[in-house]
């Protein structure tokens, strides 16, 4: 119901990457992109986080990591790929050990391609993500309302 | 006890007003440190936001009763506060005030999270540190005003703080650990992507996150009122110097937190320790000296 898009938190992680994009990503955080104005925190605590950043590919060791990740993050949540890597696999596609795109393992929202992907467009991802992120919100409310009970309290199994 | 209209119209003040000033204070704490570090920085009501976000998240708890010990957290929070601005004892305040500090520690502990737990243990060390300088402010209202009533204390002819200059010096230094901000955000990094993930917050999520900072907005206009306390005379106009200075310490704790790294829990004991000895000890040894 609220306005929750002015708050969103980021959850970043870095896949197998070379780093590019996490250095840009960082890059949006200082003072020249700023990306706390819109309201974001970059959180390192997926309990907390509204958005979840991944940068790199995903390969067999990290693919558990990253689906927990994803659990652990209350609802709404929204994925968002940075780079070229985290959207396709990209230049490492074809490693013994690469599964290939984020997607692979966990549902994507938001694709931000480019290698290394420059502030300008993770600040656009964000802000797309926000809006989804809203949208998803008003339709938590709505299922909270008809399925009275269910959905708020619920417990982690395990 | 009378009915007294004033301290009701104090205590309904605090309880109603307290969480939007907090909140402000915040928002302009963020705001004025963006602007340190030549950003443009969030919108001041950035804190309210984020408070709605998280009432509107789902709540994911791995031991619900922290909720509970949020809840008598903030309870306890809240009653400090309104017994420091109905008026009523000091010491009291500053006893309920370390009660619901406990139950923060419960609230943290019990998920055992290392992170949590981490913050948890930090949390006990802060109290350690901070509580001499806590307790000596309550001895030094009491040495010259012979009450431990802050009603009383408020309504003296002088402020405090001309006399009590030293104990004012270490309870600012100690609202640097109370005020969770560097260099000793020990308990929970004021940054939640540092090393401690925010230490004693680390599993508080959605509603639980909100109880919390909304808690922390009644601490900090309580701790800012005793900063008051130190200005305040019968003097009406003693109340607008009372802000000033509140606002003044409040920017000073800004700058502090700008300009410096989170040091040792070791260093923290040892500086605030230290200071408050030097500056409340030898201040209490001269109004002992004088108030005999």
């Amino acid at each position: 119901m609220g306005k929750v898009k002015r708050s969103p938190w980021l959850l970043h992680y870095d896949g197998s990457s070379c780093n590019g994009c996490d250095i840009e990503v960082l890059a949006t955080l200082t003072p020249v992109y700023d990306a706390e104005r819109l309201g974001v925190e970059n959180t390192g605590d997926p309990m907390q986080a509204d958005i979840l950043l991944i940068t790199g590919g995903i390969n067999e060791q990290n693919a558990p990591v990253v689906k927990q990740l994803y659990d652990q993050m209350p609802r709404p949540k929204v994925v968002v790929a940075v780079g070229i890597c985290a959207c396709t696999g990209g230049i490492f596609k074809d490693c013994y050990n690469i599964r290939g795109g984020v997607d692979t393992t966990i549902p994507v929202d938001i694709y931000v391609p480019g290698c290394a992907a420059r502030p300008q467009s993770i600040i656009d991802g964000i802000i797309k993500a926000r809006d989804l992120f809203q949208k998803r919100s008003d339709e938590h409310d709505e299922y909270e309302k008809t399925h009275h009970g269910g959905a708020g309290e619920e417990k982690i199994n395990g | 006890m009378k009915f007294d209209t004033a301290r009701l119209i104090w205590i309904i003040g605090y309880l109603v007003l307290a969480p939007f000033i907090g909140g402000l204070l915040e928002g302009f704490d963020r705001k004025i440190s963006a602007r340190m570090q030549r950003r443009v920085g969030p919108p001041i009501l950035q804190p309210f936001y984020d408070v709605q976000k998280l009432f509107n998240k789902q709540t994911i708890a791995v031991r619900k009763t922290q909720f509970s010990f949020l809840i008598a957290y903030m309870v306890l929070m809240i009653f400090t506060g309104a017994m420091f601005f109905g008026g009523v004892d000091l010491l009291m305040c500053f006893f309920v005030l370390s009660t619901a500090a406990t139950f923060l520690i419960f609230a943290a502990s019990v998920t055992n999270s290392p992170y949590s737990a981490i913050g948890a243990q930090r949390e006990m060390i802060q109290m350690m540190t901070y509580e001499p300088a806590v307790l000596m402010t309550a001895v030094g209202f009491y040495l010259i005003r012979g009450t431990f009533d802050v009603d009383r204390i408020a309504r003296a002819g002088s402020s405090a703080i001309v006399v009590l200059p030293g104990f004012f010096f270490a309870f600012v230094f100690i609202l640097t650990i109370k005020m969770r901000k560097s260099p000793f955000d020990e308990a929970g990094s004021h940054h939640p992507h540092q090393e401690l993930v925010k230490g004693i917050t680390t599993e508080m999520g959605a509603k639980n996150l909100a109880v919390y900072t909304i808690t922390e907005w009644y601490e900090n206009v309580f701790l800012l009122g005793v900063v008051g306390l130190f200005i305040v005379n019968r003097n009406p106009l003693s109340y607008i110097g009372a802000i000033v200075v509140i606002l003044l310490v409040y920017f000073l704790e800004i700058l502090i937190d700008n300009a410096s790294a989170r040091v040792r829990w070791q260093t923290m004991l040892k500086m605030t320790w230290g200071v408050t000895l030097l500056t409340a000890g030898v201040n209490l040894m001269m109004l002992m000296l004088i108030y005999r």
